[in-house]
């Protein structure tokens, strides 16, 4: 590995563990609004019960989302000096509000676990609804970093100078909403389904018709109507995002369908690995058409090959496998969560059948690999550059040379971070089970917080 | 004041302030590493109790910082990343580690002792590292042509002025946070845990103070142009030490007087504050226009102007809402701390 891809490498190792735990960390606090807002809703305490302890995994989960986000912010200034350069005389203005983004969801954290029992419902819905939105505005606010990247505006080089800067224009770029608002849904709908799976698992180990088999029964509930719902909205501005690409970056687009030819009734390819000898995606499945019609609404719509761009600009040809895991497996949620709710609803069943609460189980993992493969495709399919025809990679690397000592160092950080967290979780729960929460709970004047985290 | 000189006053001021919090943050966690044996006296308990709900805060001053550094300066990101990235690399895995287990030890009491020697051990490491940022950037040990800079790290480790910072870092680490501790175990009337951080600032104290001048020492010969400089402000440097005497009063009180007196730890803690201030201005000042000498200035590393406005519009409105609720969550929490320990106490 030269040192580019070493520091690509780098510090891709570390968004791939830091997008888990951040998306997860955006995601739950938008289920214990919800869960909050049920129990008003139904004043069953068992609700509270599931705000509890989610509130207490994110705030274990936050032990590795908050150092790894410290490391992110740290070493993109020490691993892409140059670009960080453009970044804050043009676009610093996202990362300085989210700093403040980040400390209202703290001090709100804070509040809403220290004194939830002393201050009244409402307030607690408040102070979990500035949760919420700090955590959502972080996430929005650095993904608009990303659109930024590959949309660039508000600025110009002039002989190697950076001139005509207007930070709001470069805050306001043109894919700022698609790309910030994809970021805000797909992580409301994997923590949907990161609770879905526990939930559908503890209802698998426990038997039908026991107290903790219907606590865990209602949070999957809750869990497919909101998977349902952000996933289908995640469809909708995936499509948009598409279109997006299709006007921006077009190389990218084409990349991701190994689309060679320019033409238009482009049809669009499923499955398969693009073949960069022949010219095509060996063992996919075609769909004629279709491609066209996804990106400007019309089947004569032309869409730009990859041959008529200089190949030095093709993104790697791997994207097409990212790109498409990332919509198979949105899709196979958004259908999952509609069958779920049909039987449940139209069929008026009692519960689910085994072999569906195990494809919930299988929900979560593969919500978060659909994260990685989306996070990954946008960001490979987007080199040479870190912004778009502005600035290469290669000039905003660091020129330091020696990072395998410290990549190492990093990878070893984070294995213990990550075996610990799934340690402590285990251990955790294992000594506070459900039961006890809702004995708890059913008490007056029992703290259900513990005054930590 | 042009709008490079306010910009850098920012930046200074965050660097002070955060200089301040992570001492007592990572000095706690020597001190609960020092006395986990003496269970009676409650240091640890009381060193562990005022760790937890500072490190979230801290952790986000360094990204704050790092933050405020490339969007006032970003001319000066480049040789300040090469610079730093090694130091840097450190420091966060560290910090990584550190804040990861404060964490998890909530929920895992059997972490509670590994933790102790984590925050204990990293306490007084990545002081000394962090400090070593003020050498990298006046001794002139960042080498080469714009865009290929490299830190010779040779110079560096065989530099005494490098070795004097690290001692003075990890001594005012210790300094300032068993004054701290001592001050906050005497409010939740803790008297032992009192008695023990007590001694320790009056040991640590005027170890730091010899730091500090081999500190200067150093600096006469091996940067002597910073060395000047904060000669020019020598009054200010003697009002400094004159805060130190005062804050020494304020802790060796109960030697001098014949009555009962429990010396004044909260006088101390001011006093002692008002004196870094006072040293820090005196460098900070005297390293101008530097940011690193001498390849980057501060006109040479300065943002663009409108984006100078828009991000000094958004500090004003920003800590206009943050602070005052900061305030209000931190005196809820110092008063339940208290409550805690009172509770403790009697249930004992």
């Amino acid at each position: 590995m030269d040192h580019i891809q070493m520091a690509r490498a780098m510090f891709g190792t570390n968004m791939a563990v830091h997008i888990i735990f951040a998306t997860i960390g955006v995601g739950l606090p938008m289920m214990m609004l919800a869960a909050e807002l049920m129990y008003q809703r139904t004043k069953d305490l068992q609700y509270v019960v599931m705000a509890k302890r989610w509130t207490k995994t994110l705030g274990v989960l936050l032990g590795v989302g908050i150092p790894t986000g410290t490391i992110a912010g740290v070493q993109l200034s020490l691993l892409w000096p140059g670009f960080m350069e453009v970044i804050g005389r043009v676009m610093a203005l996202p990362f300085q509000i989210e700093i403040y983004a980040f400390m209202v969801e703290a001090l709100f954290m804070s509040i809403y676990v220290y004194a939830a029992e002393k201050i009244k419902p409402w307030a607690r819905i408040v102070s979990l609804f500035f949760v919420a939105f700090g955590a959502l505005a972080s996430a929005v606010l650095i993904s608009n970093v990303h659109a930024f990247e590959g949309t660039p505006a508000g600025f110009r080089f002039e002989n190697g100078e950076i001139v005509d800067v207007d930070p709001w224009a470069a805050f306001f770029n043109p894919s700022f909403l698609v790309t910030a608002g994809h970021t805000a849904l797909t992580a409301y709908t994997t923590g949907a389904f990161v609770v879905a799976s526990v939930a559908a698992y503890k209802m698998l180990k426990n038997k039908y018709g026991t107290a903790e088999f219907n606590f865990h029964q209602k949070a999957l509930r809750l869990s497919i109507v909101l998977g349902l719902v952000f996933s289908f909205l995640t469809a909708l501005n995936g499509h948009a995002t598409t279109q997006h690409l299709y006007r921006e970056q077009p190389e990218k687009l084409a990349a991701a369908e190994g689309l060679f030819e320019t033409q238009d009734h482009a049809g669009l390819t499923l499955f398969g690995y693009t073949d960069r000898e022949a010219q095509e995606v060996k063992y996919g499945i075609e769909f004629p058409w279709l491609l066209s019609f996804l990106s400007g609404n019309s089947f004569d719509t032309v869409v730009t090959g990859l041959n008529d761009f200089p190949e030095e600009y093709w993104p790697p040809l791997y994207v097409h496998i990212l790109f498409n895991a990332m919509v198979m497996i949105g899709s196979g949620l958004i259908a999952l969560a509609l069958f779920a709710l049909v039987w449940n609803k139209w069929l008026k069943k009692e519960t689910y059948p085994k072999w569906i609460l195990w494809l919930f189980v299988a929900s979560g993992p593969l919500s978060v690999i659909s994260i990685e493969c989306g996070w990954i495709f946008a960001c490979t399919g987007r080199q040479p550059w870190t912004i778009y025809r502005m600035l290469t990679t290669e000039d905003s690397v660091t020129s330091y040379e020696n990072l395998g000592f410290l990549f190492t160092m990093f990878i070893i950080v984070y294995i213990i971070l990550c075996v610990s967290v799934v340690f402590t979780l285990l251990y955790y729960f294992k000594r506070h089970s459900v039961m006890d929460d809702i004995y708890k709970a059913e008490q007056k004047g029992v703290r259900l917080f513990d005054s930590n985290s | 004041m042009s709008d490079a000189l306010l910009a850098i006053t920012l930046v200074w001021g965050f660097i002070f302030l955060y200089a301040i919090m992570a001492s007592m943050d990572f000095g706690a966690g020597f001190w609960a590493m020092t006395y986990i044996k003496k269970e009676e006296t409650n240091a640890t308990k009381i060193a562990n109790s005022y760790l937890s709900p500072t490190w979230e805060v801290t952790n986000t001053f360094v990204v704050g910082l790092v933050i405020a550094i490339y969007s006032l300066f970003p001319g000066a990101v480049f040789p300040i990343g090469v610079a730093l990235i090694v130091p840097a690399s450190l420091i966060l895995v560290l910090l990584c580690i550190r804040s990861a287990f404060l964490v998890f030890s909530h929920s895992v009491d059997k972490y509670e002792k590994a933790l102790t020697y984590i925050s204990g051990l990293t306490g007084l490491i990545i002081p000394g590292l962090l400090i070593s940022v003020l050498p990298i950037t006046h001794l002139g040990f960042v080498e080469g042509m714009r865009g290929n800079e490299e830190l010779n790290l040779f110079k560096l480790f065989t530099s005494p002025n490098e070795y004097a910072f690290v001692g003075f870092g990890v001594m005012s680490t210790l300094f300032l946070s068993s004054l701290l501790l001592s001050d906050y175990s005497k409010q939740a009337d803790e008297m032992k845990a009192y008695k023990i951080y007590r001694r320790d600032a009056m040991i640590t104290g005027p170890l730091m103070l010899v730091m500090a001048l081999l500190v200067m020492l150093t600096l006469r010969n091996e940067a002597n142009w910073i060395y000047q400089g904060m000669m020019k402000n020598s009054a200010l440097l003697f009002i400094s030490l004159i805060f130190f005497i005062i804050s020494g009063i304020a802790l060796y009180l109960p030697y001098f007087s014949k009555q009962e007196v429990k010396g004044m730890p909260r006088l101390a803690v001011i006093a002692i504050i008002i004196q870094y201030l006072i040293g820090s201005y005196v460098y900070g000042i005297a390293h101008l226009p530097y940011i690193i000498y001498p390849n980057v200035t501060i006109l040479s590393g300065f943002t663009d102007p409108t984006s100078f406005r828009a991000v000094f519009a958004t500090y004003i409105v920003g800590f206009a809402i943050l602070v005052p609720g900061f305030y209000y969550f931190w005196s809820i929490f110092m008063k339940d701390q208290r409550r805690k320990f009172k509770r403790r106490q009697m249930s004992n």
